[in-house]
């Protein structure tokens, strides 16, 4: 066996913890050490919605929120995460039931090969929570760490503004009920 | 399967969409997709599976001596191990000429082919046992430089030699010369398609080894299908594909990567395997845009009409053939661009180097010729003191003008209305170096970049003709079959979706044939006939025509079963809304109910007209039908860093029919963002045959902060020869864009820049 392979845990080496996603505590059994949050999430948990592009954290496609933060889930260590709050594309909304962002994504046009999409709704979700009304430069700035090759990002940027408009419609209108 | 079917492949009948032909439905697999519920094909897993990888040459040209896999075979959890000797069929396959080997045998030709695979447990322990294979290599010195290649100065690196392909043009008198002589050299950097999703596929072999099941992202599953067959040494039907979700293509899944391993190890194994490229291992693993040295030189006179035109092409096919020969004759045969010319001398050379090996991206030689001759019809504008716009109406081709092949453009060709009406759209709003003084605004972004006051603004242009479909001879067809029954139609076809939207379109087709609402779309498979490739903008033309002319044959049965209920010629009914009615009496009766309870079932082949081969004078109508697009580049520069803001991109396009304009829109859009790319940022770096740049952090891809502004206006003239009218539109968005944006940094500093990607030291020295 060669030099680089020396001190590596064994596959199998039986490491349990427990990861808290989307709400839920899950067991994660036999796992080596040095897997990246974003195999977990798809290999043992079975949550195929966050995408790997590129393994370096440049494509934004494996965005999950951890603790509210948005973090590519490709540079996490799974194990670092026990005791955070993990939310992935699949506890945004249930299935069939899209978010505002989700379904804008759709109408809009900003869905092609829909593989840096996931990442993008996370990113679009944690950008409009902070910031509701964002120009479109701060659009492009914000979601400049998800990158897209089909669209040319003009309907994903149109998306997002309808999803922003839309609610701030709403809340004016939630606001003239409430007074 | 322990995951669901990819939604876009067999989908239920969403009864929100309902979109005709003209409308902008939303894709039926896009909720799944916004919800990360859709099955990519590396989504996909099987139970008992093991994991694939692949060992690699490290060498650009080697001897391989001696593989010692004892060590790899001692490491817990692989279940097999296999070099060229476990190939049971054909040990090479390819497109056009089957040269390149499933693993290298003798000979290693590039960094990064496959030398042998392993199957195990996880993908860690592929890896220990990758690095645990020992490959004795005796290394050779690579041929890196495709003019030695062109001069055979350097002995033959392959038994079928260095050169792919040859091909001379000489049309009209070639002695003519002009009163305007202009002339240059340009040179194209090697691109990679960068889709998104790697490349991916789950084999499931049969049981005792009889045959094997493949999900993989492809664009063409019959002809994967093929070629692995003739690998594994089993006949086609013992080989079933389907598509597995396809993460984006651009000509990068036309040929074969890990179809074959997959299925190699899943066979041997009697296990289902999964294989999945990393991000670098994808840059090796499949073929990229060809880098071109170009030389044109165009005689016109005074005023501007091009009289001659000689040119000189030699693209870097790299270590084996895939689609050089082809993409060879899309270059030189489009070396006049969307001008009249009538005498021409060109000679081309696609060759086989050391390098990475290249064959199919988005535009296919085009974008390569597209970068010459609009960099030499800006020359040409300035020696005979014309302006951009006005040198290019000036020679601009019309319906039933000849390329230099001699074949006439018997398509619509609305050159000079995309020019115009790119022209009318407004210039940005926006002062150069932005609103504001905004330093975000500037191009690099703030920081010790240029002063606002020292940025300086350029505008460009470029327009193309870019063909659409096989070309050569090649009986291109897609098949369709349509079954309507209760007011439903279900469609069936093997057309690769691959973001495009297919999908979306096919629906749209038999709700307005067929005046129904719901449609089901079964599994993309092998089980119907070919659909032919997603590629060459030929989908929408091609398996348009079928599931159109699988809808229509329906049709004719439905309005044959109305007819005989109501004793009503069947010649005068007609579908309006979602009735058949009688256009010459008072008969409506809802599809729906005209169905209830039949089965009317049809399944069509479209076949585009006949192509030729060219002659050896490079004359012949070897294409079958063309598009036109115009585009317009706005950019600030900052001389001092070299750096680029492309601040917008106007385009006219001509589309024939916008079958669904959001979906057109998109594919513009995505395609300019290509060949913004091209422009100013991508570019595979390799140096002695290694490359340098494999991966995204190296590799520069547009982020929306480098995307511009796209203004887009839409030019419908229906085409007569398109099935539905509409031509396709995914490739011409990004092969004028660049030099576009390239004419644009050229305006900005008055530099003669003749390379794209133009590089900061480009603009600086």
């Amino acid at each position: 066996m060669s030099d680089a392979t020396a001190g590596v845990p064994a596959v199998g080496t039986n490491q349990i913890y427990t990861l808290h996603v989307n709400g839920e505590d899950r067991d994660v059994s036999d796992a080596w050490v040095g897997e990246s949050l974003l195999y977990v999430l798809r290999e043992r948990l079975g949550l195929m919605g966050s995408k790997g592009a590129c393994e370096q954290g440049e494509c934004g496609s494996c965005s999950v929120l951890i603790d509210d933060e948005l973090v590519c889930g490709c540079l996490v260590l799974a194990a670092s995460a026990v005791g955070q709050q993990i939310v992935t594309i699949e506890g945004i909304a249930p299935v069939g039931a899209p978010s505002d962002v989700q379904q804008a994504f759709v109408d809009a046009g900003a869905v092609q090969c829909g593989f840096c999409t996931p990442g993008l709704i996370m990113a679009t979700h944690a950008l409009l929570d902070r910031s509701p009304e964002p120009s479109e430069y701060e659009i492009r700035e914000e979601l400049s760490g998800n990158v897209c090759r089909c669209t040319g990002y003009g309907r994903i940027i149109d998306a997002v503004q309808r999803v922003s408009v839309s609610r701030r419609s709403d809340a004016a209108s939630a606001s003239e009920v409430a007074s | 399967m322990s995951t669901t079917a990819p939604v876009a492949a067999g989908s239920v009948v969403d009864p929100t969409i309902t979109g005709r032909l003209g409308d902008s439905p939303a894709r039926p697999d896009g909720v799944a997709k916004v919800q990360g519920s859709f099955a990519f094909s590396g989504d996909l897993s099987a139970d008992g599976f093991l994991w694939g990888a692949t060992l690699r040459s490290p060498h650009p040209y080697a001897r391989v001596v001696s593989i010692d896999l004892s060590a790899a075979w001692k490491i817990n959890g692989v279940e097999a191990i296999i070099t060229a000797a476990d190939v049971p069929g054909k040990p090479t396959y390819g497109l056009i000429s089957q040269d390149q080997p499933v693993f290298a045998a003798e000979y290693v030709r590039f960094v990064g082919e496959p030398v042998a695979a392993v199957a195990a447990n996880h993908p860690d322990t592929c890896r220990r046992a990758l690095e645990a294979i020992v490959v004795t290599y005796e290394v050779l010195e690579p041929l890196t430089d495709p003019e030695r290649s062109v001069d055979g100065s350097f002995p033959p690196i392959h038994p079928d030699g260095n050169v792919f392909r040859h091909q001379r043009i000489v049309r009209g008198d070639t002695s003519v010369t002009g009163e305007v002589v202009v002339e240059g050299d340009y040179e194209i950097g090697m691109q990679d398609q960068a889709f998104l999703g790697l490349e991916a596929a789950l084999a499931i072999p049969d049981p005792g080894g009889a045959g094997v099941e493949l999900y993989v992202a492809t664009q063409w599953l019959h002809e994967d299908r093929h070629q692995i067959a003739a690998c594994l040494g089993l006949e086609d039907e013992q080989v079933r594909l389907t598509l597995g979700g396809v993460g984006g293509a651009f000509g990068a899944r036309e040929d074969i990567s890990l179809q074959v391993h997959t299925c190699l190890l899943a066979l041997r194994t009697g296990r289902p395997v999964r294989i999945a490229y990393s991000r670098e291992e994808s840059f090796l693993g499949h073929v990229h845009r060809h880098p071109a040295r170009i030389w044109m030189r165009h005689h016109a006179t005074v005023d501007g009409k091009i009289v001659k035109i000689e040119a000189r092409f030699v693209m870097d096919g790299g270590a084996y053939a895939s689609t050089s020969s082809a993409v060879l004759i899309n270059a030189v045969t489009h070396t006049q661009g969307p001008y009249k010319c009538d005498n021409a001398v060109v000679d081309g050379w696609a060759v086989r180097t050391n390098n990475l090996p290249c064959g199919a991206m988005r535009g296919f030689g085009v974008v390569q010729a597209c970068f010459a001759h609009e960099g030499q019809m800006d020359r040409l504008a300035a020696a005979c003191g014309l302006d951009p716009v006005e040198i290019r109406l000036r020679n601009a081709m019309e319906t039933g003008d000849r390329l230099i092949t001699g074949q006439v453009i018997e398509n619509v060709a609305p050159v000079a209305r995309c020019i115009l009406e790119t022209a009318a759209l407004p210039l940005p709003d926006e002062p150069v170096g932005g609103h504001d003084g905004d330093p975000m605004r500037l191009p690099g972004g703030a920081g010790l970049t240029a002063d606002r006051s020292h940025i300086r603004r350029g505008i460009g242009w470029g327009v193309a003709i870019k063909n659409l479909m096989y070309s050569e001879g090649f009986d291109d067809y897609s098949t369709a079959r349509c079954v309507l029954r209760d007011g439903v139609a279900s469609l069936k076809f093997a057309t690769s979706e691959v973001g495009q939207g297919f999908v979306t379109i096919a629906g749209q087709i038999a709700r307005s044939v067929l005046g129904v609402d719901d449609v089901v779309l079964e599994p993309i498979d092998t089980t119907i006939g070919s659909a032919g490739s997603t590629s060459a903008s030929r989908q929408t033309w091609m398996s348009g025509g079928a599931v159109d002319g699988a809808c229509r044959l329906v049709r004719e049965q439905l309005f044959a079963h109305v007819g005989s209920q109501h004793g009503i010629d069947p010649l005068r009914l007609a579908i309006d809304g979602r009735d058949v009615i009688d256009t010459m009496g008072d008969l409506r009766v809802p599809v729906a109910e005209a169905s209830a309870g039949v089965t009317f079932e049809e399944t069509f082949e479209h076949h585009h007209r006949p192509t030729e081969d060219l002659d050896e004078d490079g004359q012949g109508n070897c294409h079958t039908a063309f598009a036109f697009v115009a585009h317009r580049a706005v950019v600030d520069v900052d001389p001092e860093l070299g750096l680029v803001k492309v601040i917008q991109i106007a385009t006219a396009q001509d589309i024939g029919r916008a079958l669904n304009p959001l979906s057109v829109l998109g594919q513009i859009e995505g395609g300019i963002a290509q060949g913004v790319g091209l422009a100013v940022m991508e570019e595979i770096i390799q140096t002695d045959g290694r490359v340098r740049n494999a991966n995204f952090t190296d590799y520069l891809l547009p982020t929306m902060l480098d995307m511009p502004d796209v203004l887009v206006s839409l030019i419908e003239e229906p085409d007569p020869m398109a099935p539905l009218g509409a031509k396709g539109v995914g490739e011409p968005p990004c092969i004028s864009s660049t030099p576009a944006v390239v004419a644009a940094i050229r305006d900005a500093i008055g530099k003669d820049l003749t390379r794209t990607p133009v590089r900061p030291s480009d603009i600086v020295f």
